[in-house]
């Protein structure tokens, strides 16, 4: 076990320098880089930077290519900054350096940033437009014509400034109209979301709301530094011009200043007055150019009327006079009237003429004559037509007589007596040639089944006799009829006359043979040895 | 004989009302164009040049129509659209 050291009774170290804690050289640290470095102006690039954190300040870091720091703006001089923060962008950051003594740690507060120089903003800008027209945001094609006369225009821009009232006045002497101005802020760090969400709002609005719907959007800026304008290179805002609906006329700054929405509008106006002009025409002129052509149009039809008119006229000019017209037809009337007496009697001559040829035949006497010589044919066939009738009468008569002598009523009871007596002897034939009929077909059927029997298997199996069948089917199994048919070891089934036997082939075709010689020498013998002869039908 | 690819015209010019400035100007100049040149049939040509007055009446009220006004757009806190104010009384 050690024994405890009194501290106290150590000697006190042989050197000057002073003893410092942890808190206090933090402490010392933090007050002197403070006031050495209370104001300062740091060049480098932007890294890291992911927009402003929830709470409204900006934390990133700032670097070379052999060092870096850690970097913060507060949200109340963020509001401020004349420039917002890029990645990838060289900047001069002014404000102080500050530590913190918990963790070794120093940073820049940022209380103002600008670009290093115009050559990096044009850099960061070429990059943008070089990526967005790939996008195709900046085609020809997508871009819309302008409204020949728009009835309501909408302008984004500041309210206040000398830009609204040039627009303005602009307008009020070509054409006065309806303006819609959403207020914006055109320079700022707010500057992209507010004209991005006035180009979306003005698309937005329906037809024939509360608020009218503009035909024509203007987007103005006055001129200014490149910082100045650097709003209207945002993402937001060249995609919010790119995808509008209405047709956009963008005019930022001065004819020598270019911006990223200028690519991406319909038209490009080099000043917001050169916008007016392109917005709309002059109304006077629209007036005389009306007028003009009103004139021509009257004067036009006019003309082809005139025309017209001097045709019809000098057509009827060339038209004969009524008298030429009517010489002729009156000579033939004259003409026509004299000979008109002459033909007039002529014709009455002829006429009477032959209506004395016609009258000629037919006089009275000549009519009385007619009629008695009809009269005369008339009795003539009135007594050839008697005669006939009676002659007729007669001789239909005589075919009644005849008729009816065969419809008497002794004759037909005669003919009935000998068709019942007919009927009787039929009756008496018919059972006698019934049985005859039976018997014969009774003695035929006796004879084919004597036929029959004499063919049945069975009958000869009772004489020793056996067949050869296929086994497994019992007495209806296929029958084997060549001794081909049964191989060594086959099995086969024998059918005698009271049963069936199940046997194997035992013997080859030679063997058979042999058997077969046997059999016949058997059968040789047996012929010799009488025996009796079975009769065919037993 | 009248051309026949002439545009059918409605028999009481209803289209007129419903045409912009650009195209009322544009049919009326085709109208004194065709007239000038003399080669449409007398019938036809009282009948276009009647709507050709309809068309330039029609011009006359789109120009006189167009009401001298500048407004302000309001804006609530979310930045919607909520109504209009004159420009000047901000």
């Amino acid at each position: 076990m050690s024994q405890a050291i009194d501290l106290d009774l150590l000697p006190e170290p042989t050197t000057n320098v002073a003893e410092y804690s942890v808190s206090e050289i933090s402490g010392a640290l933090k007050r002197t880089v403070e006031e050495t470095f209370g104001h300062v102006r740091v060049r480098g690039e932007i890294s890291g930077y992911r927009g402003p954190h929830s709470s409204g300040h900006a934390y990133f870091a700032l670097k070379d290519d052999k060092a870096r720091i850690d970097a913060v703006v507060w949200r109340t001089s963020f509001a401020k900054l004349a420039f917002r923060p890029e990645e990838g962008l060289e900047v001069v950051a002014t404000g102080r350096l500050t530590t913190f003594p918990g963790s070794s740690k120093y940073q820049i507060v940022i209380e103002d940033l600008k670009p290093a120089g115009a050559g990096a903003l044009m850099a960061l800008l070429n990059e943008r437009r070089v990526r967005l027209e790939a996008e195709g945001l900046f085609a020809a094609e997508r871009k819309k014509p302008l409204p020949f006369l728009p009835q309501v225009i909408g302008i984004v821009t500041s309210p206040t400034g000398a830009v609204i009232r040039d627009i303005c006045h602009r307008i009020a002497d070509r054409f006065p109209l309806r303006l819609l101005v959403w207020p914006v802020r055109v320079q700022g760090d707010t500057c992209p979301a507010e004209v991005a969400a006035a180009i979306k709002g003005f698309n937005a609005l329906e037809p024939g709301g509360a608020i009218p719907r503009p035909d024509l959007i203007i987007v103005a800026r006055g001129g200014g530094s490149l910082e100045d304008l650097w709003g209207f290179n945002d993402e937001a805002v060249v995609r919010a011009a790119a995808g509008s609906l209405i047709p956009l006329i963008s005019a930022v700054g001065h004819e020598t200043d270019w911006t990223l929405i200028d690519h991406a509008a319909d038209r490009r106006a080099p000043t917001p007055t050169g916008a007016a002009e392109m917005a709309v025409p002059v109304r006077a002129e629209l007036h005389a150019a009306l007028a003009s052509l009103h004139a021509r149009h009257g004067q036009s039809v006019t003309r082809r009327i005139d025309a017209e008119r001097r045709h019809v006229t000098s057509l009827a000019r060339a038209l004969p006079s009524v008298d030429m017209l009517l010489a002729l037809p009156r000579r033939r009337v004259d003409e026509a009237e004299t000979g008109l007496g002459r033909a007039l009697r002529l014709s009455l001559s002829e006429n009477r003429r032959r209506f004395g040829e016609a009258a000629s035949p037919l006089s009275p006497n000549a009519l009385d004559g007619l009629v008695r010589d009809k009269r005369a044919d008339l009795r003539h066939a009135e007594g050839v037509l008697g005669h006939a009738l009676s002659r007729g009468l007669a001789a239909k008569r005589q075919r009644f007589d005849r008729a009816s002598l065969s419809l008497q009523p002794r004759a037909m009871s005669a003919r009935s007596d000998a068709h019942r007596q007919r009927l009787v002897d039929l009756g008496r034939r018919l059972p006698r040639a019934q049985r005859f009929g039976l018997e014969r077909l009774r003695t035929g059927l006796d004879a084919q089944w004597r036929v029959a029997l004499s063919l049945n298997p069975d009958n000869v199996l009772s004489r020793g006799y056996a067949i050869l069948r296929r086994p497994g089917a019992g007495p209806d199994g296929q029958p084997i009829t060549s001794a081909s048919e049964l191989p060594m070891g086959a099995e086969f089934v024998v059918q005698l006359a009271d049963g069936l036997r199940g046997a194997v082939s035992t013997g080859t075709e030679n063997a058979g043979a042999a058997r077969t010689k046997r059999a016949r020498r058997a059968a040789a013998h047996e012929a010799t040895t009488p025996a009796k002869q079975g009769l065919l039908f037993e | 004989m009248s051309d026949l690819n002439e545009p059918v015209l409605p028999p009481d010019d209803s289209d007129v009302k419903r045409m912009s400035f650009e195209e009322a100007l544009a049919e009326l100049e085709r109208i004194v164009s065709q007239l000038e040149r003399g080669d449409v049939p007398l019938d036809r040509s009282i009948r276009i040049y009647e709507r050709g007055e309809k068309l330039k009446s029609h011009c006359d009220r789109l120009l006189t129509a167009a009401e001298d006004k500048v407004e302000k757009i309001k804006l609530n806190r979310a930045g919607k659209p909520t109504g209009t104010e004159p420009l000047d009384s901000a």
